[in-house]
């Protein structure tokens, strides 16, 4: 499986706002673009593989995507993995291609949450609603202080991930949010729920995002086809108050996994895009992934700097807390550009990318680990 | 009124009907021996369909917590700031609770002991807790 497929295409909308336009208008928007990238006709598109718009999930929604683009693919499907959906997809295609039932496929994700609704992120958490139990952030915020209580961290080792991602933001020109976060300005800012300040949550943002992936061999140019090299899953799966350990989830099998399948050493790896909803979420998987040890990430985040000059750079366009807090696709997206030499932010020959995808609260997890084009 | 009235099945009901009668009760495996909540009808460890209801002694210990400054719906915007606490029964099972005298988050700590204290909500009865005098600071 190592190499054999590849991310040939990638495509994304603007990031921010987009009153009154369809969810699945964008993700037809940003799926001509990933087509076009990836060098291919639209019908040479045999699968489309779609995460579940969170704001408005759908009975045959997969279906009524393909639809939007003219195609009756060999495979089509909508799944709901919270956050994880995306990277996972493209290893359920990936599959798919090396045993040989497609050849290119399609993965999509659109929504409108930012002027459309946000009643998903604000939603009363079954039958502990009774207690106050609201809010996808209320589970992050559970981990946050379960990490902060038991390593004794400092509000910095949580305010210098935001920082730097903003500033990675900041210099992305296509970003959702392009201003700058000072430390003062993250130990200033309000908590809606603490421990949580609002600089620790992404950015709700309308858009869409798509890629392509085929067997390598078969890229129409192989000098822009990011080859996929290793991939893993692990799936925490339990509500955040039945969990033996609040601060360790199956993200670290999903890693072991991905790199098992890479073969490489986790130190090698040149930059990370991790799905950052959350700040501790950041320090929680670079900790389950093997790559701090637990309640130090943070700590070597501020001793040793997570910019491209950095220990690893983290996140380099922006993440959710700045380029758009769309669930996942676009961390894949900013692989490709690092390893094809197109980032804004430009690591200095990347040899290996590392992407996580996560959703829930910490329930579902998905990584990949992506290589130099041939 | 904005307050999540619990759905209450065949399967819940032993639940809510011991806290009406003033007690928490939790589901025990008569197979393997697993204490668990919330309610479901097989155990998560053996997948046994016979379990049993029993009554905790109500002592639980703190294993997090957060604190809402914001409410998420009207009903909530009276009891601002609050918060919610995971806590471990003696007996093992983990749940979502309020903290009574836990002044909105500020008296409480991992493994602060904690004990059962009901509180009736829109005439339902809720399973708060309350820190012991030891951590009652």
């Amino acid at each position: 499986m190592r190499g054999k497929v590849a991310i040939t295409g990638v495509g994304h909308t603007t990031w921010g706002k987009h009153p009154g336009r369809d969810r699945v208008s964008l993700i037809v928007e940003a799926s001509a673009k990933a087509i076009a990238d990836a060098g291919l006709d639209k019908d040479e598109i045999d699968a489309v593989l779609v995460k579940q718009a969170n704001s408005a999930p759908g009975i045959l929604y997969g279906q009524k995507v393909a639809e939007a683009l003219g195609l009756r693919p060999s495979i089509g499907l909508n799944i709901d993995q919270g956050g994880a959906a995306c990277t996972s997809l493209l290893q359920y295609g990936s599959l798919a291609i090396d045993a040989g039932m497609i050849k290119n496929a399609l993965i999509v994700y659109g929504d409108t949450p930012r002027t459309g609704s946000r009643a998903a992120l604000h939603r009363p958490r079954g039958d502990d609603a009774v207690m106050g139990w609201y809010s996808v952030a209320a589970g992050y915020a559970m981990i946050h202080q379960a990490y902060r209580q038991r390593y004794q961290s400092q509000p910095e080792e949580f305010g210098n991930i935001a920082v730097q991602i903003r500033a990675n933001g900041a210099a992305n020109p296509n970003a959702h949010l392009r201003v700058p976060l000072t430390m003062e300005q993250y130990l200033a800012c309000e908590q809606l729920v603490e421990p949580l300040r609002k600089d620790d949550c992404c950015l709700v943002s309308d858009g869409a995002a798509a890629i392509v992936i085929s067997a390598t061999a078969a890229a129409r140019d192989r000098s822009r086809a990011v080859p996929l090299l290793g991939m893993g899953q692990g799936q925490e799966s339990w509500e955040v108050h039945l969990r033996p350990d609040l601060l360790h989830t199956k993200a670290g099998d999903s890693a072991d996994m991905a790199f098992k399948m890479a073969g490489v050493n986790r130190n090698d790896i040149s930059f990370a895009q991790l799905y950052d909803c959350f700040t501790v979420t950041v320090l929680q998987t670079l900790e389950d992934y093997g790559l701090a040890p637990r309640g130090a990430a943070g700590k070597k985040a501020l001793a040793e700097g997570i910019g491209l000059d950095g220990w690893l750079p983290l996140n380099t366009s922006g993440g959710l807390l700045s380029e758009s807090g769309t669930p996942g696709l676009q961390l894949i997206i900013e692989g490709v550009r690092q390893m094809r030499g197109e980032a804004t932010l430009q690591v200095k020959n990347p040899k290996l990318g590392l992407i996580s995808n996560q959703g829930g609260t910490m329930h579902t997890h998905a990584t990949i680990i992506v290589g130099q084009p041939s | 009124m904005s307050f999540p009235i619990p759905e209450i099945s065949d399967v819940n009901r032993p639940y809510w009907d011991g806290l009406a009668a003033g007690e928490l009760r939790y589901q025990h495996c008569r197979q393997c021996g697993n204490k668990w909540l919330p309610a479901r009808e097989h155990c998560p460890e053996c997948l046994s369909a016979e379990s049993e209801w029993r009554a905790s002694s109500g002592r639980a210990t703190v294993v997090s917590w957060i604190v809402y400054r914001h409410a998420y719906a009207p009903h909530l915007v009276d009891r601002l700031p609050y918060d919610v606490t995971i806590v471990q029964l003696e007996e093992g099972p983990r749940m979502l609770t309020n903290i009574v005298n836990g002044d909105a988050g500020r008296r409480l700590s991992v493994g602060a002991q904690v004990e059962l204290a009901i509180e009736t909500e829109e005439g339902v009865n809720l399973p708060r807790f309350k820190l012991t005098q030891q951590y009652e600071r």
